[in-house]
Order: C-alpha cells, then structure tokens, then sequence
C-alpha cells in the first residue's frame, strides 16, 4: 500500500500543471546602442539584396554611419540617464550588464567604429580603375586572385560594400562583449565580432594573396582560442553550477553552499575553477594579443587591408579589455591571490617581447602590430591594479589608445607608390622633407605611442602605471617604464628617418586623401592632443565609470 | 609711513625700466631722470629715518607686506620689507652716496656714447642693493643678492670693448657664483632647520638649534659673504673689476655692493652667536683678508687697484669686527658707514684725477697734482687721513674700535686678530700714504702719450667735485658724530645686541699703539716715495713686492688648482661618459637588437607554430595558476 501511496505521489508530482516558463524580461531602451547596430547590420544586409549596386555605396556608408550616431546617442542618453552610476544593473534576465565600465567602452567603441568606417569608405587613394572609384578593398573577394574573374570584376566596377554590414556586425558584438555577464553571453559575443573580423582581413584589393593568408591564420588561430575559452566556460559550469557571472562569483566566495545534485561530483572543485579560469583568460588574452597568445597580431594586422587593421587595432582591443576586466573584477575577485601573480607574468612578458621584437621590424604596419602589443602589457599592469584606479585608467588608456591607432593606420594609408601602400619603412625615409605635414601627423601619433608628455600617451600611461603602483605592483611600472625606453627608440627612430634622412628618389608619394580620411586623422590628433593637454575631463569621466555593476 | 618703504626700492626700480627700456630717445634726459629717482629714494629714506627716530628705541621696526610671494603650503615666502635700525643705516648709505655718485657720473661720463644706458644699470644697482637690505626674508633677500650681482656683472663690463673689461666682468660672475652657491645652500638649510625664511622666525628659533646645524648655516653664509665682499679665498675679482667706471667702483666696489657679506653676517648674528666655530672661520677670514689687501695695496701702481686692495684690507676689518660677535657687530657698521664715505670720496678723488690725466691710472707718471687739482687734493687728502685713522677723523673713531675689540676677544686669539688689526693699520698707513705722495706730491712726471698728446691736468667740473666735497665732509665728522655719547652705538644696539669687551690693556693703550703704528707707516712710506724721486717705470722691487703685484698669486693659485684641475676633472668626466656611459647604452642597444632578432626568428609566419605558442602558453597559464594556489 505504502508503495501505491508513493506512486501515486509520482503521478500527482506529474500531474501538476507544467510550471510556465516565464517571458524574458528585456529592457529594450538599455540594450538600445547594440540593438540600433544589429538592426542597422540586417538592414544593410538587406541593402546589399536589394539596392542596386551603383548606389549601395552610397547608402551602405549612410546607413552605418547614421547607425553608429544614433547608437553613440543612446549611449550618451543611458549615461545621462544615470544608467552608468546610480541606475547601473544587470538588463536581459542577467545576461547584460548596464553599467559604467559598460556604457564608457561601447561609447569609445562605437565612435573608433565610426572614424573606422570614414577610412572604410576613403576611395580617392588608388587611382580609378576603369572610370570607377576604388576603395581599399577588392572587387569581388570571391574571385581568385590573379584570375579572370577578377579582372572582370574590376572592370566592372564591383565593389565589396558588404564591409560595411560587417563591420556592424563586428561592432554589435563588441558593443555586448565588454556588457556580458555571463559566459555564455560572452562567448556568442566573442564569434558574433569575430567571423565578420575573419572576413573583413580577407578582402584588400592589393597583396590579395597576403590578407587571404592573414584571413586564414587568424581565423584558425581564433578558432582554437574559441575553444580553449569554451572548455573553460564548461570547466567553470561545473565548477559553479552557472555561468551567471554574479552566481559563479557567490560560489567562490563561498556565499552558495546549496548543490546541484546534478553536479555533486564537481561542484566546489577548486581545480576546475583554477583550470576554466585559465582557459577563460586565455581566451580574452588571445583577443587583446598579450604574449605567448600574441603571434597572429603582426600577419593579421600586415595582411588585412589596413582600415580593418586600424578598426581591429583600436575596437576589438578595447572590448577585449572590457571583457577582461569583467571577468576578473566581477567572476574572480575572490581569486585575486591566484590570477594577479599569473597575470604579472604575462603583463610582463608582454611589454617587453612587444618593445624587444619590435626594435628589428622594417615594415611599418608590423611595428605597430608589436607597438600594439607593447601597449596591450602596459593596459594588463592597470588590470592588475585591482583598484578602481586601475579600472578607470585602463578606461582612459582605451580611449586614448584607439585614436591614436586610427590615425596611425590612417595615415598608413596614405604612403603609397605603384604597388599600392608603401609599408616598408625604408621607403619612409625623408618623407618629412617631402610631406611635411603628413610626416608631422605621424610623428604626433608615434610621440603620443612613446608616451611623450602633451599627448594622450602619456597621460593614459602615467594613469595606468600610477594605479599599478598605487595597487602594489611597483616591479611591473619599473618593467614597463624599461619597456618605454625601449618601445620610444622605435618610435622616435621612425620620426628620425622621416625628418632626417634623405628621400629616396624613387620613394612613395603621399595621396591626398578625401575629407573621410582626412577627418579620421584628424579627429585622431585633435583626441590626442586633447587627452595630452586637458585629460582631467575625461580622467574625471572614467573615474566616475569605474564601478562595475553586480 | 610704513607704506613708503617700498618706494625706496620702487623709485631706482622704476628708473631702470625707463632708462634701459626707453631707448634713444630718453638719451638726453635718462641721466637727469636717473639721478633724479635715486635722490627721490634718498629722500624717501630721510623721511623714514625721521619717522623712526621720533619713536622709542624698541618701537622702530617698520615692516610692510605687498604680497605673497610663493603662496605654497609648508613654504612661504613673502614679497615684504623689514626696516630697523641697521636696515636704515644701509638704506641711507646706499641712497646717499648713491645720489652723489649718480651727480657725479654726469660729469665723468660726459662723453660717452651709452651714458643713458650706465645710469640705467645704477638704478638697477640701487634697486637690487635696497631691495637686498629691506628684504624681511632670505629668499627675498637672494632676489637682491643676485640683482647686485647682475648689476655688478653688467657695469664692471660696461666698456665691453676692451677685452679686459669683459674678462672681468666675467671673472667677478663666476667667482660671485660660488659664494651664491653657499647663500643657497644656507637658504636650503635655513628651511630645512626652521622650515621658513623669514627674519624674525629663523633668528628667533636660532638658540633652540643644534650648533651643528648653525655652523652649517654660518660657514655657507659665510662663503656667501666671501664672495659678495671680496673676503679670502674668493678675493679674485674686486682688483680686475676697477675695469669698471670709476664711479661704479666708488658706489658698488667701495661703499656699498662689496659690504653686503658685512650685513649678512651681522644681520644673521643670531645664527653666528650659536655657533662659534663659524665666528672663528669668519675672523680668519677677516684677518686674513685686512692683511691680504693691505700687502696688495702697498705693491700697486695702479691707483685705483691700489685702492681695491684697500677696500679688501677695510673689509676684512669690518669681517673681522663682525665675527666677534656682540662686541663687534656695532663697530663693523660703523666702519662700514665711515668707509663708504671716505672710500667712495677716494674712488671719486681718484676718479677726477684720471679725468684730468687723459684717464691715465699708473700713479708713477702722476705727481704734483695738488697745484693742479685743488679741490681733488683737498678732498682725497681729507679722505686719506681719515682711512689711515688720522686722530678726530672718521677712519680713526671706527677702526679704533675695532683694533680693541679684537684685543678684547681675550687670550691668544684676541693677541693674535688684535696684532693683525694693528698690523693692518700700520700698513694702511704705508700704502695710503704712498698713494698720496706719488699722485700729489714730488715731481711732476707726466709724458706725453704715445700719440704726442701730453695731458694738461685740471680741476673737474662742478658736478663731479660737489659730491667729493660732500663726502670729504662725511670722512672727517662722520666718525666723530657716531662715537661722541656712544650716538651709533646707541642707535644699532637695539637690533645687534652689545656687550662691551674688555682688553687686556687699557683702551688707552691701544690707541697710542695704534697711534705708533701709524706713524711708523706714515714715516716709512715718506722715507721711500716722499724723498728719493720715484722712478717713472717700476723697479724690479723686493720678492714680497713682486708677489703682491700678482696679487700674491691669486690667479696663479687659482689657475692652478681650479682651472687646471676642473679641466682635468671635465676631462675625466668626458672620458668616462665616452667610454663607460656609452658602453653601457650603446652595449644595452646592441644586445636589445640581438635579442629581438632572435626572438622575431621565432615569427616564422607557419599558424602550426602559433599554435603550438598558444597551447604552450596556456598549460603554462594553467600550471602557474594552479601553482600559485599550491604554495
């Protein structure tokens, strides 16, 4: 009877009402900056179906610029709203975070976007082909290089303006990437702004073998890192029963004793959180080109056409970063004693490979794939800082950072001769004799690089080695002051060439480019000089950023 | 009142800016409008001492705050005046003959092209020298230190032509620069010590301080003092700056620039009466010095180096005065006071005397002026009996005092400093009176110069022979009006403090020895010069005199030891920047460059080996991670 009883107990347990799953609770208006850019990337998509091609162009450079303006208003108008202090929580049932940290990296991200896209859409730099305007990249990326079907793309006046639904999508899934908070968030994130990268690095119209080269490494390699960082996200899983950032962190801390008897055998195992962190870690580290995870950077950033190496340089660097910071000032403060010592090792591995190796390069776009590597330590030792110092002078450092990097590659662009742009750094040479101007843009963007005081590089530098200090790590400032020395030999040895050698005689000429790139450019100075001259303002904005929502 | 003190330093200040930024067209007027500014502070100085002297004796500081001048927290420093009883005295001293040799450049530089420009620098001059007295602060005070010295600088190089003047001018910078160095340093310390400048706080706090720190302090300042006032070792320069105008030497290289280490020493006695080992060095320092110059003055030919050695022999007593302590603080000033008279009336003398001998300085082909040049005889004569402290002179009361109280610094080192006042004074009497006789009396022994043009010597206009007169009177009462009823003593005692000291011999003694030694300085000097015709080109003369027309080497000594030895130093150093400094960097460079070929080696452009950079990167990520929770 007793054992009727219990099965009737089961049929009852079975015969309640199937508990209704809830309708997700979206906040729509917080999430509104991504969701303006998923939207404009579908409609652009779209574009690319339904406009004709002669005006795609057109309304592709329309469409994503309009797009990145209203999402950089959403953005104001969150903050505004006091969604990046007072108002600052977790949106989207926990998935996304609307905080400070958040909404300052999408705003640096969107507007790195949206000088990106003004190079995107430069097409005075080669000469036209066949009565049709050229831009940087190729005609038809579909179509073998070398081969017919090229060259009847070209005469045809084809143009690849899918880069612009691309770059959207990269920039949707940057904008979620330094909010999410949660791995699995993080982790579609992570592939929704990397395909469209991997894409993006295949397509240049010149030394088109090169970026299909660059396009194929880097996709591998982040093939790889993406699946290091999901067994990570699994390992963790166990280790928490969640990949809610806020429940796996209770769980380290020890708050959450209650367990998952599907996970009885795993739960609270320190090893597996130890292990998936570090793949976790690894994952983000690849993304932001911290050493040993580095050895893409200098291929990819050569090959790809150069707007997409400034646009990768600059936003996927500072949504790396975002994430990054996330993960270990939200998941794994309470493993503090356990990544600091790691996370030292590799900061200081990483400033010094990225200033060492980069004394011997020749060409110009690899030394500042190493510049960029360089930089990557020095933001890591404000990571380390643990402070909010630290987070807001990594912050401040990302801003800076990325508009330096545009530029740089802006002006990269302009340096050509018959074979397209001229990288090497030999053919640099007395271009201060003969572009004074151009020469004098560059040499701003390398002294602002080298850290020199008056420009944003020092000001975002002395920020993060401040904090660094201030949060205990004296030795890394002291390594990443040796590093510098060294990166500034480079930096001024390029300035140096530039102004004091004698122009070769069949050196490159500068194009005058449109007022597109010109006010890339421009708007890289202007930011640097501004963040070098009167930073307090935007010092003041990414402390007052700093607080990470929970 | 006290609101017009800044006005004695703004009048000068402002005339300089005018006359030196005015340009051509204030060259007709700026040396009226010069001299004008300077008697405005002179007058403004009087009004002021009036006021004072209608007060009580312990109710005579004055002091007015213009503004903050380094507003930083934990260091203050004030842009504010500080006028007692000695700031006064300097303040009437420095206006006064200020004012009169001001008149007196009129005439003597006549006829030069860039006079507008000289009188600028002399507003300077003044400016920075009262600024210098009136300052409450020693940081302020550094800000008039190093204006004199600027001023100083630019007048000694004023005929910058002549190559031997520009030499000079440099030489007195560079030499004053290392007594600036121990007027900073003592600052550094004062700060460091008192944690302030100000007068009043720092020497108020002196007693409570350790002698150490106080030595520190009073042998810096010191050195400053040596510098600034010509004192042993740093004596080098006032000799070559007679390149210089003769009224800048009779304003700022006699009466009143070159006894600014004078006023510092006795201002900052607070400091000195803590800590007796640096009043020790300072009346070395002195004594050394007063016999120094006076060996110096005896050898020369040059008049107006003859009287350089003169100032540094009269200084060194005035140091010698000031090191003692109490007993001699009054008795410095008041030489000072009666030195600037009688010094700047000589320099003037000497002055009107080169005027009308086609600025011949070599007192060998002087003689027998004093029928040409009445009024100059009369008042470099008054002049000389009063340095030699000729009874009821200035020179006589002032130095008087000052032989006895060295004698009353008691034991053998008050017989010592004492035997060298009295020395001193014989010697003073040597030199001045030689000086006399070559340019006054004897034979005429004038020649034409090389050009034919033979000089027809003759009294100097009004405006030069005025201001000596004035001083002259100033030489002969001056002395007198200070001591009779203790006057001065009375009057800087407030500030300096006094104790009288007690001689071993009576006061009357020391003065009949002085009396004797003068004599005998007087006689010799006649015997030699007075009464054997004196040779046109200079005898080979004795070893001694040979010495000390090299300035008893100096400049050898210097040339030697620091010149030569800062150039081996300099040498060395730039040795070892060549070798060891750019070893390292250049040795540092390579090796960076070696290493980032190799390590680039390891791009090798293959994604497997990325990948296997990744994988080994991350299990060493992982084992570090788990290592560091092991330990």
């Amino acid at each position: 009877m007793s054992s009727l009883t219990a099965v009737h107990g089961l049929w009852a347990v079975a015969a309640d009402p199937v508990e209704r799953i809830p309708a997700p609770h979206i906040e729509y208006a917080q999430l509104a900056p991504t969701l303006i850019v998923v939207g404009a990337a579908i409609l652009a998509v779209l574009v690319e179906a339904f406009v004709p091609r002669t005006s795609r162009y057109y309304v592709q450079v329309f469409l994503s610029v309009a797009a990145l303006a209203s999402a950089f208003a959403a953005v104001v108008a969150l903050a505004a709203g006091g969604y990046g202090s007072t108002k600052a929580h977790i949106a989207a049932m926990g998935a996304i975070a609307v905080d400070g940290p958040a909404l300052f990296l999408q705003g640096v991200i969107i507007l790195a976007a949206a000088v990106s896209v003004f190079t995107f859409a430069e097409r005075r730099l080669d000469p036209a082909a066949h009565g049709n305007r050229v831009d940087s990249f190729a005609a038809q990326a579909a179509s073998v290089p070398g081969s017919d079907s090229e060259r009847a793309a070209v005469k045809a006046g084809f143009t690849t303006t899918e880069v612009f639904p691309l770059a959207l999508f990269a920039v949707a899934g940057m904008l979620i990437f330094p909010a999410a908070n949660d791995l699995l968030t993080l982790f579609v994130a992570l592939e929704v702004f990397s395909l469209p990268l991997y894409l993006l690095c295949a397509v240049a119209r010149r030394q088109r073998l090169m970026s299909q080269e660059a396009a194929v490494k880097y996709f591998l390699l982040g093939a790889f890192s993406s699946a290091f960082l999901l067994f990570g996200i699994a390992l963790v899983y166990g280790y928490a029963g969640s990949v809610s950032y806020a429940r796996i962190a209770d769980v380290v801390d020890g708050t959450v004793t209650s367990v998952d008897p599907a996970l009885a055998g795993t739960m609270g195992n320190d090893a597996l959180l130890l292990i998936g962190g570090a793949l976790i870690l690894m994952g983000l580290l690849f993304k932001v080109g911290a050493v040993p995870f580095h050895m893409w950077t200098p291929d990819v950033y050569q090959g790809a056409p150069t707007p997409v190496t400034g646009f990768m340089a600059a936003a996927t660097k500072v949504a790396a970063f975002g994430a990054l910071l996330r993960l270990l000032y939200v998941v794994l403060p309470g493993l503090r004693w356990d990544w600091r010592p790691v996370m030292w090792g590799v900061a200081i591995v990483t400033m010094l490979a990225g200033a060492v190796i980069a004394v011997t390069q020749t060409d110009v776009k690899r030394l500042l794939a190493y510049s960029s590597i360089a930089h990557a330590g020095f933001i890591l030792a404000g990571v380390i800082a643990t402070s909010e110092e630290g987070v807001s002078s990594v912050l401040f450092y990302l801003l800076a950072y990325s508009f330096v990097t545009i530029g740089a590659f802006a002006v990269v662009t302009l340096v050509r001769d018959a074979g397209g742009e001229a990288t090497h750094l030999s053919k640099w040479a007395g271009l201060g004799r003969r572009s004074p101007l151009t020469a004098a843009v560059f040499a701003v963007f390398l002294l602002a690089f080298a850290g020199i005081p008056l420009t944003s590089g020092f000001s975002g530098k002395f920020a993060v080695f401040k904090a660094a200090a201030e949060g205990g790590a004296g030795a890394l400032v002291v390594v990443g002051v040796i590093s510098s020395a060294i990166a500034a030999f480079f930096y001024i040895r390029v300035i140096v060439l530039m102004f004091f050698s004698e122009p070769k005689a069949d050196g490159p000429t500068v194009t005058v480019p449109s007022p597109l790139t010109m006010t890339a450019i421009a708007v890289g100075v202007a930011v640097t000089v501004v963040l070098g001259v009167a930073p307090q303002y935007f010092l003041d904005l990414a402390g007052q950023a700093s607080t990470f929502a929970r | 009142m006290e609101n017009l003190i800044a006005l004695l330093v703004a009048a000068p200040l402002l005339g300089a800016a005018v006359l030196l930024c005015g340009g051509r067209r204030l060259d007709k007027a700026g040396h009226w409008l010069g001299t004008l500014l300077a008697g405005a502070s002179f007058a403004v100085g009087l009004a002021l001492f009036a006021d004072m002297l209608g007060r009580d004796a312990d109710d005579r500081l004055m002091t007015q705050h213009l503004f903050s001048w380094i507003p930083v927290e934990g260091f203050q420093a004030d842009l504010a005046f500080h006028l007692d009883q000695l700031s006064m005295t300097f303040v009437l001293l420095i206006s006064g003959v200020g004012t009169l040799i001001h008149m007196y450049s009129i005439g003597y530089m006549e006829h030069d092209e860039r006079r507008r420009r000289f009188f600028g620098y002399l507003n300077l001059f003044l400016a920075a020298m009262l600024l210098l007295v009136l300052a409450d602060n020693y940081l302020l005070l550094y800000v008039g230190w190093e204006g004199v010295g600027l001023a100083s600088y630019l007048l000694i190089g004023f005929w910058q032509h002549k190559p031997s003047a520009a030499t000079a001018a440099k030489k007195a910078f560079l030499v004053n620069r290392v007594g600036d160095m121990g007027l900073s340093i003592a600052i550094m310390l004062m700060f460091t010590t008192f944690g302030t400048f100000a007068f009043g706080p720092v020497l108020g706090a002196a007693d409570e301080t350790s002698e150490g720190r106080l030595t520190a302090i009073g042998l810096m300042l010191l050195l400053a003092a040596c510098g600034k006032s010509a004192q042993v070792p740093l004596q080098s320069w006032l000799g070559d700056a007679m390149e210089g105008p003769t009224p800048v030497s009779a304003l700022i290289h006699a009466a009143t620039m070159v006894t600014a280490g004078v006023y510092l020493i006795v201002r900052s006695g607070a400091i000195f009466n803590g800590a007796p080992d640096a009043q020790l060095a300072t009346v070395v320092v002195g004594a050394v010095t007063l016999l120094f110059g006076a060996i110096v003055g005896c050898a020369k030919d040059d008049i107006k180096k003859a009287l350089a050695g003169s100032t540094m022999s009269q200084i060194g007593y005035m140091v010698l005065a000031a090191g003692l302590g109490p007993i001699g603080y009054v008795f410095a000033i008041m030489h000072l006071v009666t030195h600037g008279f009688f010094k700047a009336g000589l320099f003037l003398g000497a002055g009107s005397v080169m005027h009308g001998m086609n600025d011949e300085v070599d007192m060998r082909k002087y003689g027998a002026l004093r029928k040409h040049m009445p009024v100059t005889f009369v008042t470099f004569g008054l002049g000389y009996l009063a340095i030699i402290g000729f009874p009821g002179l200035s020179g006589f009361f002032s130095k008087d005092k000052i032989i006895e109280a060295a004698f009353a610094k008691g034991g053998t080192e008050g017989w010592i400093l004492g035997g060298a006042a009295l020395l001193g004074a014989g010697i003073t009497a040597f030199y001045m009176t030689r000086v006399m006789v070559l340019t006054f009396f004897g034979e005429k022994r004038w020649q034409p110069d090389a050009d034919g043009h033979a000089p027809h010597p003759h009294e100097s206009p009004r405006s030069m022979t005025v201001p000596m007169v004035l001083l002259a009177f100033g030489s002969v009462f001056a002395g007198g009006f200070f001591s009779i009823g203790d006057r001065f003593l009375g009057w800087l005692e407030p500030v300096t403090g006094y104790t009288h000291g007690h001689p071993p011999v009576s006061a009357l003694t020391v003065t009949l020895a002085t009396m004797v030694v003068l004599a005998t300085g007087v006689a010799i000097a006649w015997a030699m010069y007075g009464r054997r015709p004196v040779p046109v080109t200079a005898p080979r003369g004795s070893l001694l005199t040979r010495a000390a027309r090299r300035d008893l080497f100096q400049d050898d000594f210097n040339h030697v030891v620091l010149v030569r030895g800062g150039e081996h130093l300099t040498r060395s150093l730039v040795y070892v920047d060549h070798t060891l400094v750019d070893g390292v960097v250049n040795g540092t460079a390579a090796s960076v460059g070696g290493l980032s070929g190799r390590l680039r080696k390891l791009q090798n452009g293959y994604a497997r080996s990325y990948a296997v950079s990744m994988f080994g990167g991350t299990a060493i990520l992982i084992a570090a991670t788990l290592l560091m929770r092991a330990v």
